[in-house]
């Protein structure tokens, strides 16, 4: 039964990298010192799968460093090893280099060999002066050397390897076994067919055979014994050294011809799939995959079923229809919509991925800066569940990072300057869904904005005028400012600001809102909102003149009358509304589009109040139409760019609808005052 | 106006009839604007529809209609007697949309043009039937125009639409023109 090893290698590259992520975890969550064996048991499984495969696909840089890995991991689940924060910070090291090492493969590049090497290195020597201190100082005197292994035993060893009838059905190959142990030094295999029983009374799938294998070289015995853990409940196997002083001579020609062909087609066969696994690999890595579970599929499939039975109804009222029957139409109708609107909901589900994937990174980012600062900080994190569109996720990673980080370096105080809060500082992470929104918060409780200086700062770049009162949000907004994020004296003394409009701009860039809230002396939250996906949107509709606009229902505020005596004309600013206590801009929609037929008395149309970078606008349109759901289209495909206009949408009745770029639209009215 | 104008369906599947019978041969769709003919590159053509209401966009050239829903692609729909600075007439049950796919930096674009009516398939057998465009100084702006023919009826200009429906040339003319009249009434 020939087996396309190739279509199995995408998903080896899945899982490693699953695995990595868990030992990853693992290892942050190993308390220093004590051996928490369930914890390095899971750890060590991970790393174990990841030597396996990589070892079946013929990945052998990775087959080896792993290998060092796992034998420093086994050594600490034995309790041979203590768990010391050296060892961990080098086992997260060769994690990353792991990840490299893996990436580098699928993309077909070259392996950073220096680093793998060096970290090998490490982790050996690591090993070797735990050995050498168990042992009762047996200075074997090569701890600053290059050597990687421990001393090797005399020769090698002589295994005796019987597999029980039944090895085969645990689905486990002895070729594969041999092939890892080639990699240990010079192998010579000898089969033993004593037990082979006559033709007619043979089961294909047992296993008659049984070897004896010589292996020659540095391998220490637990490295070999290694090589059997998957098999060694399903066999009878003794590992001996061999005997030093026979010279390598096999028994005999023939004996020793034929298996050192069956070696030779071995090692072929390795390499040749080894090329082309590497050729698969190198094309799958460019298209993306995704994981999705099997409920997820389940439910489309019955939608879609559903969907079929309304369609094989509709179409049978259709066949002789008469007024009689525009009832059970209606129902029919309504039918239809309902399944495809569930149809496209959980369409979309499928899409979505757990928000723990981005979250995961953090850990990790938290425990390496944090020391690396000296400061003592602990990350909590909640609602990692929370499931958001794939592309979102992938936009999201960068501003969350440097939120955190921004939170860790400047947010957080040393544990001397905390005054009379805890010592150990608290960020946290929450996401959660709320009105068709997802909002992710990252929080600390560490210095917060400083208010004064910021507006000092934003007094003398001009961002603000002297003598008005702002309140706090108007203030925290302006770290979201290029020209003053930048500047150095601000990250000093308020600690924030780095940046920051960057990652404004990234949360925009997808459709989301940022929004901070600071309290001096005890920290600040920074919430961000996003849209469920990218591609719908839920829309309102407005009219002007003729002509019908979508507002995105995520930046209205409201929608209010106006009264003509609320409005102020500003001299040469347009007109502002005097609305709950604030001076609101108004931007007459029809002059900005250039409609025709439109309401251009204030008091007849309806002021849409919409807000995009802190910022709010009250946007005159003539009425408000429903809402609907809006899938977005590229209107810069066929056309170009349109000032205000961030895209278009096909609207129910078949014409085209232009959706607002409400920041767009702000800013021009900006300019324009 | 001699306006010979072809039943929409028959003229498509006319259309399709004919490239396939001379492919060696230069295929022109020709259609009528101001009682002037005016022949398109056949393969260019993706199809004609009749006039139906587009929606507008704002703060584009006036010759930009709108754009329209061609099965869920929007496309802009230019008016072309405006692109050529004519006179706009009311549009009527005749003007069709001719949607042509263009070549542009950024990869083919899908382009509707409104033209008074559609006329016929001009079959060209050789190529030397096809005059360079006369010279007539910068009086009259011939940049699109690619060639004439002369046929029993009179004269038809082919035309370049890579070029006369570049989305960014038109906004680009469009800044001149603004300019220009900026500049008339300063």
């Amino acid at each position: 039964m020939a087996i396309d090893i190739g279509q199995f290698v995408q998903t080896f590259f899945e899982e490693s990298l699953e695995g990595l992520d868990i030992m990853e975890a693992g290892l942050l969550a190993l308390p220093p010192g004590a051996a928490d064996l369930e914890q390095i048991n899971t750890i060590f499984r991970a790393a174990h799968s990841i030597k396996g495969g990589s070892g079946t696909f013929g990945f052998k840089e990775v087959t080896d460093f792993t290998h060092v890995m796992e034998t420093l991991l086994d050594k600490m689940r034995e309790g041979q090893m203590a768990v010391t924060g050296e060892a961990v910070n080098n086992l997260l090291e060769s994690v990353d280099c792991l990840r490299e090492m893996l990436m580098a493969v699928r993309q077909n590049t070259d392996i950073d060999s220096a680093r793998v090497e060096n970290l090998q290195g490490r982790l050996t020597r690591l090993l070797e002066r735990n050995n050498t201190a168990s042992r009762t100082a047996d200075a074997t005197g090569n701890l600053g050397s290059t050597a990687s292994q421990p001393p090797p035993p005399p020769g090698g060893w002589l295994i005796n390897f019987r597999p029980h009838l039944d090895l085969m059905h645990s689905g486990n190959d002895p070729v594969r076994i041999f092939r890892e142990l080639a990699t240990l030094g010079d192998l010579t295999v000898r089969p033993d067919f004593s037990r082979l029983p006559r033709l007619a009374e043979m089961q294909p799938e047992d296993c008659y055979l049984a070897w004896e294998l010589e292996l020659r070289g540095a391998a220490s015995q637990e490295v070999v014994t290694e090589v059997f853990a998957w098999v060694e409940d399903d066999c009878d196997l003794s590992i001996e050294p061999l005997a030093d002083t026979v010279a390598p001579p096999p028994a005999g020609a023939t004996a020793a011809e034929e298996p050192g062909q069956g070696e030779l087609l071995l090692e072929r066969r390795g390499g040749d799939r080894r090329k082309s696994d590497r050729r698969g690999a190198g094309t799958a890595a460019d298209s993306a995959s995704i994981r999705v579970g099997i409920d997820k599929v389940d439910a489309v499939i019955n939608l879609v079923g559903e969907l079929v039975t309304t369609q094989s109804m509709l179409s049978a009222l259709g066949v002789d229809f008469d007024m009689d029957r525009i009832d059970k139409l209606h129902e029919a109708l309504d039918q239809l919509d309902r399944n495809t609107r569930d149809l496209q909901e959980h369409v979309m589900r499928i899409r979505m991925l757990p928000i723990s994937s981005v979250f995961s990174r953090f850990p990790r980012m938290v425990h390496d800066i944090s020391e690396k600062l000296g400061k003592l900080v602990e990350l909590k994190i909640s609602g990692e569940q929370t499931e958001i569109d794939k592309t979102v996720i992938e936009k999201i990673g960068d501003p969350l990072v440097h939120l955190v980080r921004n939170s860790l370096d400047h947010g957080i105080e040393p544990p001397a300057e905390r005054g009379g809060k805890p010592a150990t500082g608290v960020i946290t992470l929450n996401a959660y869904h709320k009105s068709g929104s997802i909002f992710i918060e990252v929080g600390d409780d560490g210095r917060g904005l400083d208010r004064d200086a910021l507006r000092r700062k934003g007094l003398d770049a001009g961002l603000l005028r002297p003598g008005e009162e702002y309140s706090d949000e108007q203030i925290h907004e302006l770290i979201f400012h290029p020209g003053l994020s930048t500047a150095k004296q601000i990250s000093d003394v308020s600690g924030r600001g780095v940046g920051m409009d960057v990652v404004r701009r990234n949360i925009q860039d997808v459709g989301g809102r940022i929004q901070i809230a600071s309290q001096s002396g005890w920290g600040s939250k920074i919430t961000i909102c996003l849209p469920l996906t990218l591609a719908i949107l839920d829309g309102q509709l407005v009219s002007v003149g003729h002509d019908c606009y979508i507002i995105p229902l995520l930046s209205i505020v409201e929608s209010v009358q106006i009264r003509a005596e609320a409005i102020n004309r500003v001299a040469g600013k347009g007109e502002v509304l005097r609305f709950r206590g604030q001076h609101l801009p108004i931007l007459r929609l029809y002059e900005q589009f250039g409609a025709e037929n439109a309401v251009t008395n204030l008091e007849n149309g309806l002021l849409v109040v919409v807000e995009a970078d802190g910022r709010q606008v009250g946007l005159f349109v003539d009425d408000l139409q429903g809402q609907q759901q809006i899938s977005i289209k590229s209107l810069e495909k066929n056309f170009r760019r349109v000032a205000g206009v961030a895209g278009a949408t096909i609207l129910g009745d078949g014409r085209v609808g232009l959706i607002l770029d409400i920041s767009g639209l702000i800013r021009v009215n900006n300019a324009a005052t | 106006m001699a306006t010979k104008t072809t039943d929409l369906a028959t003229l498509s599947t006319h259309l399709k009839r004919e490239v396939k019978a001379t492919a060696e041969g230069l295929q022109y769709l020709t259609f009528i604007l101001a009682g002037e003919s005016y022949g398109i590159d056949i393969l260019k053509v993706q199809e004609i529809r009749g006039w139906v209401p587009v929606t507008k966009v704002p703060n584009a050239p006036s010759f930009v209609r709108g754009v329209m829903n061609l099965r869920g692609a929007i496309v802009p729909v230019i008016d072309l007697r405006l692109r050529f600075g004519l006179e706009s007439v009311e549009y009527t049950k005749t003007t069709v949309v001719i949607v042509v796919t263009v070549r542009s930096e950024q990869g083919g674009r899908i382009v509707g043009m409104v033209v008074d009516g559609v006329s016929d398939v001009l079959n060209i057998n050789n190529a030397s039937e096809i005059k360079d465009p006369p010279d007539f100084g910068t009086a009259v702006n011939t940049e699109f125009i690619s060639g004439l023919v002369t046929i029993e009826a009179g004269m038809v200009m082919l035309l370049d639409v890579d070029r006369l429906l570049s989305i960014e040339e038109m906004f680009a003319v469009e800044a001149v023109r603004t300019a220009d009249a900026l500049h008339a009434t300063a």
